[in-house]
């Protein structure tokens, strides 16, 4: 099995793993923000470029670097590969420009978008982010428009993740919506008006990681940090019924998919992911209908979770210390110039 | 006169038929081929021709056939790029246009050596004309069974079809090819699998420039040692060059590759001067992505020597002095030309041709055309020409295709060499108030 | 026109259903592009819906996939446009031999804009991007033809005989 080093952290994986999952292993903040790759998806990922990682050495085969960055979620490790992520600056300055980019045209209308909160998007750009745009030209608009009475699509905020595209060919039975228009016109659309509709077309909304399709049974119900998750479960012929359930007081206001600690649905043991179907997500919204497991641990990325993020601009501060990095992958051996993990 | 390999019988009319093609001695290279050589044996010729990929990476060729993954009982297809789109480059439209059985003989006798036995040739939509002369070629080799079962009587299978694109440029890049030619978007693919192991269908596939594929009947006719005499060094064999903009004889050259930067622009045999009898400005040597030069180092290299036409001479000095063969798309401005708006219409172009998967190039293209533009509106600031720099160092190798550097190329290049000129504009916006004069329709 | 009215005449259903059979069995999309470009010469020019929506039937594919592609490409029209659609280049080369007078030409003597087509629906006008003829530029494309070494004399020849011929530009 090849044994990968990603910023000081020397790891052994299964063949075939890629450098994004080798580091999800180790664990902590070495681990690449994603944008458009979703674990569970097939051909996901290589679009959104901000998981892109430094290879210093292509393996021990070949120990030549890669003279550009990679998309980590897309390169498989190979023997000996040394990888760069959060110990190179030159990495961290070339992911700043990706997220400039992915802002360039958002409209940053976190206060009035329901995604705020959860929003994978304010993450990256709170933790590899500049204060300020350069941008001064007029944004590109589109209007927001219905795709179907329970889903609204806000393409403003849209980054191109193609994740809802791949939902609709992978979980759903036919697609009827897609990616039209080439460059910077390129957008989500039906093309003609018409409603995504089927059973589980509502998983589109959990997989997009911003604010560009939203539930419009949730819309300015609540800020999601007024709510309180809970995970719970129903007999459901459809799906595996396993959800979350945002309560505020007594009322659930919103029913989505169990996320794992990386935003994605999590997956059952097979290892498939437990997409929920539309019944459960937009009709089952009474404390009756759902048989409550426990309390939800909100994961890190997240602004309703802990402050993390203070945390994570000292590790910047000094990129070389591997001061806050969580390993718990398997047979981890610490490179020369890690701190030992376990020291915080 | 230079050697001439892929143009030797252009003065010939109606070379475009294929009687008069056979009789010129046409197909002839390739019946040999089939009935006396091995696929490997073409595959080796290739190799020692030292011949690189004339659609402008300038890939070996031979190395790149050798990558072909030949999995038992799975198809492989040779694709040729005919979507030329490069500003600049028109050289595969008149090869094509002119010569389409070279073509044809170049695409059976690469698909032999690859053992594919289904071929297509992917042309851009606007070349519709150009579809359609190739299409009759194609009719007419199917007809004296060139094509088709049993070709020649040697027991080889080959169909050929031309496909037909419709108006984007970044289908020249393989990937985006493959996915067009399937009929989808040309979003180019995230590699690896590369075309070698996983491309049309998803089967082992070679994409080749049309240069390339007919530059394949010359060396099977000469034997790989003998083209690689040709030219100089590692610059083996001719190469196709598309000259343009401020010269009095624009056209299609084949050259000798070798002869200097200098001969290229003055001797009559090629460009024939600037028109006008003005002063050479900047050159863009090799289609639009590749850096322009300004007059000094485009005829000499850093160090004072003459610079050639070969790939080494051209990217001598790296990109601080030197710049690419590229596509051979050689654009010459005179000393009234503004580089500025010449770059504008470079980024318009990619803004423009962009396909959008992935964030850098889809937002970061816009980005730079309209600072240019706001430059060329007398907006501009000088923190805007250092903007554009760093917005181009972070497109650079960030993308998922080398669409991203096609776009910063030129940007990076137009500031290093002319930054003088954007200081001017945004300083003085008064001297770029009569910016239409800086072309001009005749003459 | 209606959904009734967008039916390929049988040579050309024949052609699109040949063009089918160049590929390997279960390929077929791959004759997308080739047959968008027949309908859009069928069908007036342009590429309606209901026009996308018949080639994903005669495909038998899902209509988005009709609309991802045809959408993608800038020679495919996704709006009317007029009987003569006139498009200059004006990138580098075309741009260094004097592309904007051309333009610049073509709209005072047709009084339109870039990107707008002429009260009587005959021409619509529009500048794009390299056509690959830079050694003879500037140059016009006209449906699929191609006029070069363009002159404000050649310029004014040619839209005087597209308009006393009534000129339909021709798709493919």
């Amino acid at each position: 099995m090849p044994i990968v080093t990603i910023d000081d952290i020397k790891i052994e994986v299964p063949e075939g793993t890629s450098i994004l999952q080798a580091a999800r292993m180790i664990g902590g903040d070495i681990v690449p923000p994603t944008m458009c790759y979703y674990s569970s998806l097939k051909t996901s990922g290589g679009y959104c470029r901000t998981c892109i990682v430094k290879v210093e050495q292509g393996s021990a085969k070949d120990p030549r670097p890669i003279p550009k960055p990679v998309a980590s979620c897309r390169t498989t490790v190979m023997d000996g590969m040394v990888v760069r992520n959060i110990t190179s600056p030159e990495n961290l300055e070339a992911r700043a420009g990706v997220v400039e980019f992915l802002l360039l045209n958002h409209p940053l209308d976190c206060p009035v978008c329901d995604q705020a909160g959860e929003c994978h998007l304010q993450d990256l750009s709170y933790e590899n982010g500049k204060s300020e745009t350069r941008y001064e030209f007029p944004r590109r608009e589109f209007d927001p428009i219905d795709i179907g009475d329970k889903i609204k699509l806000h393409m403003n905020r849209c980054i191109l993740c193609y994740r809802c595209v791949k939902v609709a060919d992978q979980i759903t039975d036919g697609r009827c919506h897609g990616v039209i228009n080439r460059g910077e016109a390129a957008e989500i659309s039906t093309y003609i008006e018409q409603a995504i509709d089927n059973d589980f077309s509502g998983n589109v909304i959990d997989v997009c990681p911003v604010g560009a399709l939203t539930d419009k049974t949730f819309r300015f119900k609540s800020r999601v940090w007024y709510t309180k998750p809970l995970d719970a479960h129903r007999d459901c012929k459809k799906c595996s019924g396993k959800v979350r359930l945002w309560y505020q007081g007594e009322e659930v206001l919103r029913v989505t998919a169990r996320k794992d600690e990386w935003g994605e649905v999590e997956k059952n043991e097979a290892g498939n992911a437990d997409w929920i179907c539309n019944e459960c997500r937009f009709d089952k919204k009474e404390a009756k209908d759902w048989t409550i497991d426990g309390p939800t641990k909100v994961d890190r990325h997240s602004v309703i979770s802990a402050n993390h993020y203070e945390g994570l601009k000292m590790i910047k501060a000094d990129t070389l210390r591997m001061m806050g990095a969580k390993p718990h992958g398997i047979k981890v051996e610490l490179g020369e110039g890690a701190l030992d993990p376990n020291n915080k | 006169m230079g050697k001439k390999l892929l143009l030797k019988n252009d003065h010939i009319p109606y070379i475009h038929k294929l009687s008069v093609y056979r009789e010129h001695g046409g197909y002839s290279v390739l019946e040999k081929t089939l009935k006396t050589m091995t696929p490997d044996a073409v595959v080796e010729e290739v190799k020692k021709s030292g011949l690189r990929g004339r659609g402008g990476a300038g890939f070996p060729t031979g190395l790149k056939w050798s990558f072909l993954a030949k999995p038992e009982g799975v198809a492989r297809y040779l694709v040729c790029n005919a979507d030329e789109s490069e500003p600049g480059t028109f050289k595969d439209r008149y090869l094509m246009e002119r010569h389409p059985h070279l073509l044809i003989e170049g695409m059976i006798a690469a698909s032999f050596a690859l053992g594919a036995n289904t071929s297509y040739i992917y042309i851009r939509g606007e070349y519709f004309y150009v579809a359609r002369i190739l299409e009759q070629a194609v009719a007419e080799a199917y007809e004296a069974g060139i094509l088709g079962q049993n070709i020649l009587g040697t027991g080889y299978n080959l169909d050929l079809h031309v496909q037909i694109g419709a108006g984007a440029y970044i289908c020249g890049e393989e990937t985006a090819l493959l996915e067009s030619l399937e009929g989808k978007r040309g979003n180019p693919r995230i590699k690896p699998p590369f075309p070698a192991i996983e491309g049309l269908y998803g089967c082992p596939t070679v994409v080749n420039n049309v240069e390339t594929i007919m530059a394949v009947v010359p060396i099977l006719e000469l034997s790989g040692d003998e083209y690689a005499k040709i030219g100089l060094g590692k610059s083996a064999g001719t190469k196709l060059i598309s000259a343009s903009g401020h010269i009095n004889n624009p056209g299609v050259y084949e050259i000798e590759m070798g002869i200097t930067v200098e001969d290229f622009i003055y001797s009559q045999e090629y460009c024939g001067g600037i028109k006008g009898g003005r002063k050479l400005k900047a050159v863009v040597a090799g289609g639009s992505s590749v850096p322009i030069l300004p007059a000094d180092l485009i005829l000499k290299t850093a160090n004072g020597e003459p610079r050639l036409m070969t790939y080494e001479s051209l990217g001598e000095g790296g990109f601080i002095s030197g710049t690419m063969m590229g596509s051979g798309g050689f654009i010459v401005m005179d000393e009234d030309t503004s580089i500025v708006k010449n770059l504008y219409t470079f980024a318009r172009f990619y803004h423009h041709e962009s396909c959008g998967q992935c964030s850098p190039c889809r937002e970061g293209t816009g980005w730079m055309e309209k600072i240019i533009g706001k430059i060329l509106d007398g907006h501009g600031t000088l923190q805007d020409i250092d903007l554009l720099w760093d917005i181009q160092s972070k497109i650079e190798g960030k993308t998922i295709c080398p669409l991203g550097e096609a776009a910063a190329w030129p940007v990076a290049a137009a500031i290093r060499h002319f930054r003088s000129e954007f200081e001017e504009y945004v300083t003085k916006p008064d001297s770029i108030k009569d910016i239409k004069h800086y072309y001009r329709l005749q003459n | 026109m209606t959904t009734e009215q967008i039916v390929f005449k049988t040579e050309i259903l024949a052609l699109a259903h040949k063009l089918m059979k160049r590929y390997p069995e279960g390929k077929h999309k791959s004759a997308l592009i080739p047959i968008l470009h027949l309908a859009q010469a069928e069908f007036g020019g342009w590429l309606s819906p209901p026009t996308m929506d018949y080639v994903a039937s005669v495909l038998n594919i899902a209509p988005i996939e009709v609309y991802e592609t045809a959408s993608f490409y800038s020679m495919f029209n996704l709006k009317p446009v007029g009987k003569c659609l006139i498009e200059v280049c004006r990138t580098s080369s075309c741009w260094l031999c004097g592309a904007e007078d051309i333009i610049e030409h073509i709209e005072k003597t047709l009084h339109i804009s870039v990107g707008e087509t002429t009260s009587d629906g005959m021409f619509t006008l529009k500048a794009v991007e390299c056509l690959g003829s830079c050694g003879t530029a500037p140059m016009m494309q006209v449906g699929a033809d191609y006029h070069e070494n363009l002159t404000i004399e050649k310029v004014d020849t040619l839209l005087k005989d597209f308009k006393s011929e009534n000129k339909q530009s021709r798709y493919c």
